[in-house]
């Protein structure tokens, strides 16, 4: 699959990373490189091979809804770049 | 004893000599303090902890002059910096994790303090444990201790445990934990001539050590021998209730399975391998290998693996998409690197353009677009089928034979920036580890010979699930046979 400089800059978009116009050649040039070479599992016949979500088993372990953790406010917020009165800081989202 | 000799003790020597009080811990960290320090040219460390070093031995000794050692008492070790350890910087080697200092401890490093183990510093690696060569970190590429005779370029440890590795070979550290998404502790291990287990998935808890891949992250031991690697696995190992995939399977004492008898055991050996342009240096040592298990009375065994050649590009479909969606949470909001902007979306873009590297960028880009809309049938879907038939592979192998034996990495180490250009040509280290962290099973590199040129060359292991033991076995077996005694050009200490 050969990627155009409007498919990376609408990639980027979606991960949340901003690109400048001279990056987009060049990456989608390598991003075409990388997807065309992995396109060799194309050669593969999968049909009726259920995927592989990962090796351990399917069912999650259980256990009961009880508080286990919790109360370090002051320790996760030390962290934050911005905060104030106990809270992170964004600018505004709700107009 | 002289610090160069306490230096060059093997993690079972200081363990045996702490126990009949031949030295203290306290010495012992002196000794490994003044090698981190006189090792800084590697760059190893990212976060040195001296004093805390210090504090740790001293709280060892108190313990063993009570008579109450606990297993790793007083052993100093170098810690992968993608574990967070409380209060002390923790950088996954990225911008974007400036200043973390986490308010909690992973919990392989908080179960190796438990057993008495003291803190060198943390180590440096690829950003997010995202390279094969140590030289995509922030903070710099760390230099393998190993140098070709007469060519004085620095060459890479190889990655992403690269820090980790150097410094276990260099002896600014007894040990290490690594972490081996697609050959992240045994790649460096066979380029700096150490030990390097990557254990069953399961086996080791991941929780608190930075995710890149969750379904093929493995923390593992990095050491200068077999026998260090067992004794290292065991105090790492165990059922974590904080990670859902972790193994609630009892943990053996993996130093009582080194026997040195592997007399009868079945020994596969994977036509695939034999790649076109596999390095003549790479394929006599392997065939030596043959040799010296079939001397050791094992059985080797021609068997095939058919998908091998596909286990790489599944690997970059599968991790980049795991990385995309475990790397949303650096957003420049709760915890790190802060690029200030007007709304909300442009602190999160600006925040990722500033503090991911070119590789990191990159994987996170396929990742997305391997998830997007209208692609993930065809290639994530696809290559967790493909992944699924990997693992098939070795379920059929393993009903043939004990364990399978193949080289460990396509070369030896290579200089810094001889191979970087091309992604592909990069990725193709990890040819032969990527498929042991798709089937989830156990490997371990072993250092068993030099190259041409005068480099560690490893070959490795590839057990069952939950097998460490036979992989240790054969491992302890290939180790003394091959009689690997050579040194790296630097070494902390000096060469007596």
């Amino acid at each position: 699959m050969a990627l155009d400089k409007a498919a990376v800059a609408h990639i980027a978009t979606l991960a949340r990373i901003r690109l400048s116009e001279a990056e987009l050649e060049p990456l989608a040039e390598e991003l075409s490189h990388i997807l065309t070479w992995v396109e060799q599992l194309n050669e593969v016949d999968t049909s009726g091979v259920t995927p592989m979500a990962g090796v351990t088993a399917t069912r999650l372990p259980m256990r009961e809804d009880e508080v286990t953790d919790g109360g370090c406010r002051e320790e996760i917020l030390g962290n934050a770049p911005r905060t104030a009165r106990g809270f992170f800081v964004v600018p505004k989202v709700v107009e | 004893m002289s610090e160069g000799s306490l230096l060059a003790l093997t993690l079972a020597e200081a363990r045996d000599g702490l126990a009949r009080k031949a030295f203290s811990a306290r010495e012992l960290a002196i000794a490994y303090n003044k090698a981190v320090k006189e090792a800084e040219p590697l760059n190893a460390y990212i976060t040195p902890t001296p004093e805390r070093a210090l504090a740790m031995a001293d709280a060892a000794d108190q313990r063993l002059a009570q008579g109450k050692p606990l297993p790793l008492d007083g052993i100093p070790i170098a810690v992968k910096d993608l574990y967070c350890t409380k209060e002390v910087l923790t950088t996954a080697g990225s911008h974007i994790l400036d200043g973390f200092r986490p308010p909690y401890e992973s919990t392989v490093t908080a179960k190796l303090w438990r057993s008495g183990a003291v803190m060198l510093g943390k180590a440096n690696l690829d950003e997010f444990a995202m390279g094969s060569s140590n030289t995509t970190s922030y903070y710099g590429p760390v230099e393998n201790p190993w140098r070709r005779p007469e060519d004085n370029r620095p060459l890479v440890p190889g990655g992403s445990s690269g820090g980790s590795a150097a410094a276990v070979a260099a002896r600014a550290a007894l040990a290490a934990t690594g972490t081996d998404t697609g050959g992240s502790v045994r790649q460096p291990a066979s380029f700096c001539g150490i030990v390097g287990l990557k254990p069953t998935y399961g086996r080791c808890s991941r929780w608190g050590v930075v995710a890149y891949a969750s379904s093929l992250d493995h923390p593992g031991p990095m050491t200068r021998t077999v026998r260090d690697a067992a004794i290292l696995l065991r105090a790492m190992a165990g059922h974590d209730p904080r990670d859902s995939t972790s193994a609630a399977v009892p943990v053996p004492d993996f130093e009582a399975a080194l026997t040195g008898d592997v007399r009868g055991l079945r020994v596969g050996i994977p036509q695939e391998y034999r790649a076109e342009g596999m390095p003549g240096e790479i394929e006599s040592l392997w065939q030596q290998g043959v040799e010296w298990l079939r001397a050791a009375g094992a059985d080797p065994v021609e068997i095939s693996l058919p998908m091998t050649k596909y286990a790489l590009p599944t690997y970059y479909i599968i991790a980049p998409a795991e990385a995309s969606s475990n790397l949303a949470r650096y957003d420049g909001v709760r915890f790190g690197l802060r690029v200030e902007g007007g709304s909300l979306d442009e602190i999160y873009e600006l925040t990722r353009a500033a503090g991911f590297g070119a590789e990191v960028r990159r994987r996170v880009l396929i990742g997305t677009y391997v998830l997007s809309a209208g692609y993930y049938d065809a290639y994530f879907l696809k290559a967790q089928r493909v992944r699924a038939m990997i693992t098939r592979d070795f379920v059929s192998a393993f009903e043939r034979v004990d364990c399978i034996l193949t080289p460990t990495a396509p070369s030896a180490a290579f200089a810094i920036g001889e191979k970087s250009e091309d992604p592909i040509a990069m990725y193709l280290n990890d040819l032969f580890t990527v498929p042991a962290n798709l089937a989830g099973v156990p490997a371990i590199s072993v250092p068993a010979g030099l190259s041409d040129d005068g480099l560690p060359l490893g070959l490795q292991i590839t057990g069952r699930a939950f097998d460490e033991e036979t992989v240790l076995r054969v491992a302890e077996v290939l180790e003394s046979a091959a009689q690997f005694r050579h040194l790296p050009s630097f070494i902390a200490g000096g060469h007596s």
